[in-house]
Parts: structure tokens; sequence; C-alpha cells
């Protein structure tokens, strides 16, 4: 494995490095300087830093039935992949599952729906713009365990009973709204004001200015506040663990599961729920490229 | 509609963006109909804030835009019949050249058909058939400007607003998109109002020339009027081509009268009502009428004043030489001599040259 995961930064920094070489005024005549060496080792260290611990999850899970949760390796099947769904005693994978899932999409659609609408509002400064952009960034900083249980008690206190699609759903939002709005601020920042203007002067209404022009100009920025709503809505822990009532999410799921469970059923968990957030995201991104292309292959018409 | 007219008329009008300072003050105008009017200053002087006004993307804070007899503040640019090429032209990057040309004809709900049919039309008038299918971010600059014209144009407006709209261009573009526009407003016999900082675009292209200073109009005239005669000292110096001295009135006699500094220039009279002994006036002299002669030769007839200078810098321009003098102290004098007099006896830098002009050619200014 650790074979295997050296190559990567090695092709991928050659390739980098190749146009520099290039570019390069000292007479190097094709020999790299010593630098090179050392920033490729410190990149290689970086990269397994970054995914070796993931990849130590992932292997394990595909260990046979006599598998244990450290390494070596005991034999190679999907065993734990099956009991993981199969035994009752792993837990509500399956429903916490769907649950993850729908309140992701919500969380998604609030998130696109209000951080488009603050970019909107943000186009022109308004007396105390300041204020209000800081009190939306503000929860970004608070913690979220701190932000969760206060949620959990506001509800508590109302007489409200707790679940994940109210009061999960609000403590979520807390945390992916700040982080879409700043999203959307960057995406709207690219975005010349002079189009508004030209598609006023050419007898546009507002809306109109902003269905023809705004949202197919910035549709790949929505796609990426969309994208960071999902994600961080999926994996969301600290701000669900008290607010999502008596069902759990699939984070606080899995964690209980890490208190109980002592198999690698755990780690075949890890490798579903990653390869479900790679489909998203290369969904997501996919989408994006297929936008761009389309506008590309118009052109060529 | 009203009127098909695209004659404007602007009467007092301010604009204040802070309620202290005026960005246009106060400017009177009137453009006829079917005229290429060229507003002309340096930045800052107000002349994008009244396009702006004009095209309905500001309010001025006080007077009145009368187009075709109606006054339009208030109104949308589409119920002025105005329509505006931004300066960088502001093509929308996500539709095509067809699309982008329609998109007027698609928000006024115009059947896809009917609509694409006549921006393919439009798109053959400006030469740009083959590029239909692009992108704007495909085309080159003078193709997106062409883009841009069309796109404005098929509002089938009765005044075209263009702001700076060479700037983005190289400069042999310029020269050749400069002749495009002009084509393009004939063709199309509409009012255009183009804001330019080039004086050369805006002699070259305008009937009208209005050239600003500080939210106020210092003159407006056709072309030729403000480059040879310029009412003032801000306007011969913007507009270039005229060397300007600056004195204090000697003597006055009938049809002249005479500036004692630097030395006796002669200066003819003309409409200026009162001129007094002592009065400190400018005067403009083009530098293409100024002469050069070697010191202690005979002035040409006609030729009453000649001032001592040495040569600074010289500069061959092609069918010209730009002689730089230091005839004046702490201002450019400067002599555009034509190629073939000059080589027939070359001066080099460090000469000391007499500048001579006839007198009828130097003009007081106000």
């Amino acid at each position: 494995m650790s074979a295997v995961l050296a190559d990567m930064p090695k092709t991928e920094t050659s390739k980098m490095g190749a146009p520099a070489s290039t570019k390069a005024i000292a007479p190097s005549k094709g020999s790299r300087p010593w630098t090179f060496y050392v920033l490729a080792t410190l990149f290689a260290a970086y990269v397994i830093a970054l995914y070796g611990p993931m990849f130590c999850i992932y292997i394990l899970s595909f260990q046979d039935i006599r598998g244990g949760l450290v390494f070596p390796m005991k034999g190679q099947s999907l065993h734990w992949f099956v009991d993981l769904f199969t035994q009752v005693r792993t837990g509500d994978v399956k429903g916490s599952f769907d649950r993850s899932i729908k309140l992701a999409v919500i969380v998604t659609i609030i998130t696109v729906v209000v951080s488009f609408l603050a970019g909107l509002g943000f186009r022109k400064r308004f007396r105390g713009d300041t204020v209000v952009f800081y009190m939306m960034i503000g929860s970004l900083v608070a913690p979220g365990l701190v932000l969760g249980l206060g949620t959990g008690l506001l509800f508590q206190a109302l007489g409200l009973n707790a679940s994940w699609y109210t009061s999960a759903l609000g403590a979520q939002l807390s945390w992916t709204l700040p982080f879409g709005v700043l999203v959307m601020f960057a995406v709207m920042s690219r975005f010349n004001h002079v189009w508004e203007e030209a598609a006023y002067d050419l007898g546009a209404s507002r809306w109109q200015s902003i269905w023809l022009v705004m949202i197919p100009v910035l549709a790949p920025g929505l796609v990426a506040v969309a994208l960071f709503g999902f994600t961080l809505s999926y994996d969301e822990f600290a701000r669900s663990l008290q607010t999502a009532g008596s069902l759990n999410t699939l984070p606080l799921e899995i964690w209980s599961m890490t208190l109980n469970v002592t198999s690698p059923s755990l780690y075949a968990l890890g490798t579903v729920t990653t390869v479900v957030s790679f489909v998203v995201i290369g969904a997501s991104l996919g989408t994006i490229v297929l936008i761009q292309k389309k506008r590309g292959s118009q052109a060529k018409g | 509609m009203k009127s098909d007219r695209g004659d404007i008329e602007l009467a007092g009008v301010c604009k204040s963006f802070d309620g202290v300072t005026n960005v246009v003050d106060g400017v009177n105008l009137r453009i006829d109909d079917g005229a290429y009017c060229c507003f002309i200053g340096p930045s800052g002087c107000g002349k994008t804030t009244i396009l702006r006004m004009i095209a309905g993307h500001e309010d001025p804070t006080a007077g009145e835009i009368v187009i075709g007899g109606q006054n339009v503040v208030g109104l949308a640019p589409v119920q002025r019949r105005t329509a505006m090429m931004f300066q960088s032209y502001a093509l929308f990057p996500h539709l095509t050249v067809r699309e982008n040309i329609a998109f007027a004809l698609r928000v006024r709900g115009q059947s896809k058909a009917d609509r694409l049919r006549a921006a393919d039309a439009m798109i053959e008038k400006v030469r740009l058939t083959q590029f239909a299918d692009r992108l704007p971010a495909q085309l080159s600059g003078g193709q997106q400007q062409r883009v841009a014209l069309a796109r404005a144009a098929i509002t089938e407006p009765r005044v075209l607003l263009l702001d700076e709209p060479l700037s983005a261009l190289d400069e042999q573009l310029r020269v050749q998109m400069r002749q495009e526009l002009r084509r393009m407003q004939q063709e199309l016999g509409i009012t255009f109002i183009h804001v330019t900082h080039t004086q050369l675009e805006a002699i070259a292209l305008a009937d009208l020339v209005v050239v600003m200073e500080q939210g106020k109009i210092k003159q407006a005239g056709a072309a030729r009027d403000v480059y040879a005669h310029p009412h003032d000292r801000y306007v011969a110096e913007f507009m270039g081509g005229q060397n300007v001295l600056s004195g204090r009135v000697e003597k006055v006699n009938g049809a002249s009268f005479t500036l004692a500094a630097p030395s006796g220039i002669e200066v003819p009279l003309q409409a200026r009502p009162t001129i007094n002994v002592g009065d400190q006036v400018d005067i403009a002299v083009r530098r293409d009428d100024v002469a050069l002669v070697r010191p202690g030769r005979d002035l040409p007839p006609g030729y009453t004043t000649s001032l001592p200078g040495r040569v600074l810098a010289i500069e061959y321009q092609g069918y010209f030489v730009k002689v730089m003098l230091d005839t004046v102290p702490d201002d450019e004098f400067v002599a555009y001599v034509p190629e073939k007099t000059f080589f027939a006896d070359p001066f080099t830098v460090g000469d000391v040259v007499m500048a001579t002009w006839a007198t009828g050619s130097a003009l007081p200014l106000a």
C-alpha cells in the first residue's frame, strides 16, 4: 500500500515540475535542482499523512470472517459489508443513512436558496451591512457542541420534541449557511454587475435579469454552494449530537457503533459512506463540467 | 411611440452623488437628430455620467433631458428608446453571439423563431455570420465590439450611447473600428453619442465635439471649430496641436494688439470685444503654422513676430518633424515642420532658432 501511495505523488509532482523547469532561466540542462527532491519528498509525506489513515480503514474493511480491528490483514472478502446490512447488532445503518441523506438534501436546498438571496442582498452596500455580515458568520466561530447543546435546551424549554428534521436541521443550518454565504460572496465577486445593467438597458425586468443572466452565469458557483451544503450536513456530528432526538443520523450511528461494535463491519461502514461522499462530489463536479461543456459545444455548434 | 426623432436637449442638467459636489454641473446642449456627437475630456470630467443619464442608468439631480421633444427623466432605457454600448461591451458570457443579439427581443416575449431571424439579419449587417454560434470569450476584441453594437441596435433605438467603445482595442484595430462605427451610424441613421478621452478619435468621427472639464462644457462645436478655434487655454491645450502663449497687452490699434511678453507679439483683433492695454491675455498659435528661421535671416512677408529659442528635442514623425523649443519658459513650444522643409536645412539639438508665424494665424483666447 505504501508503495502505491509513494508512487502517486511522484508522478504528480513530476508533471508539475516539467513546465517549471522549462521556464527556469538557470542553466540546469535538464537536471533538476536539489530543492525539487526535498519538496517532492515533503509533498509525498504530506499526501501519506492526508490519506494514509483513511486507506487503513478502507483496506481493513475487505478482510474475511477472521478479520480483526488491527493490521495485519486476515484474508480478503466482502463479508463485513454483508454483515453491515444484515446483522441487527451493528445498529440501524439503513435507517440512519436514509435520514442523513434526506436531511442533507433539505439542508442543501435551504443553503443554496438563502446563500443566493444573501448574495443578491449584498451586491450593494447598505447601512449596517458589516454588522449583518458578522452576525451571519459568527455562528461559524461558536463551538458546535455548545451550539447543539443550546439548541437542544431551547427545544426542551419550549416543550418541543427534538428530532432530526427540526432541531438538527436548525443546528446544521447554523453551520452550512455561513459557509454557503461565504462561498456565494466569492462567486458573486466574479459577477460583473455591468451584465445586469446591460440586461436592464435591453429591456429585461429585474426577474428576467436574475433568471436569464445571473442564475445561468452563476450556475457553477451555485453547484459549489450546494456541494458544500450537502457534505457539511452529511458528516455533521457535533451540532447534531444533542439535537437529533431519538433517531440517529449516520455520523451519530457510526459513533455509537464505535462504542459497542468490535468487528471490521465498522470499517465497512466507513468505506460505504466514503463512496457515497465521492459519488455526490463526483456528480456535482460532473454537473459543473457538463454546464461548461454544454456552453463549449454550443459555441462550436 | 411619440416620436422617432433622436434629437436631444440637455437643459440645466446637474448630477451630484454625494449632495455636495456636482459631477455634472449645469450642462446645456442641443444635439441634432442623426448627429454623431463625441464627449471628450479627462477622466472624472463627468462625460460618462452625462451619457449614463441620457441612457437612463442614472437620474439627474436637476435639469431636464429631452429626447425627440419628450422629457425622459425617470423613464427606463426601453421607454426612452436609447441603447447603450458598455465600455467593456458587457456581453453575456453564457450566451452565443446570436443569443446575445436576440436577448432584447427575448425579454420582450418575441417567439424564438422570430427573434432568431431578426438576430440573424442583424448578424449579417455586422458581418459576423460565421461566428453566430460562438461565445463572446471566443471572439476577438473587434468582433466583440460588433456583437455589442448589434445587440444594442436590434432594439431599434433612436439614440445609441457608446461609452469609450474603442478603449479596449489595440491601436490598429481602433482606427479600423472607428470607421466601422461611423459606417454603422450612417447606415442606421440614428443619433450616436460617443464618450472618449482620445482627441483624434473625437475629431475624426464627430459632427459635434463637446469638450468638458469638471462637469462643465468648455466648448461644443464642429470638430474643425474646436480644433482650429479653441475658445480658451484649456480647450487649446486639451485638443492639442496649439502653442499657448500668455502676455500683457502693450498696445492696441484698430485691427490688432501687441503683447509685451515674451517679446512683442502682434495679434489680430477678432470678435473679442474689449482689449485694453495692461490686460493679461492668452493666445494660441497652431504648431503647424510655426516656421523656424535661423537668426539673422529675413522673416517671410506677413510674418511680424519672431521669438528666439533653443532646440530642445527633435522627433521625426514621417510627413513632419516635431521640433521642441524652450521659447516659453516652463511651457511647451513646438513647431511641426514639414519633412521636406526641415531636411532642406536641418537643425540639431541646441541650435538657436527664431520661431515665427503669419500674424493672421495667432488666435486670442478667452
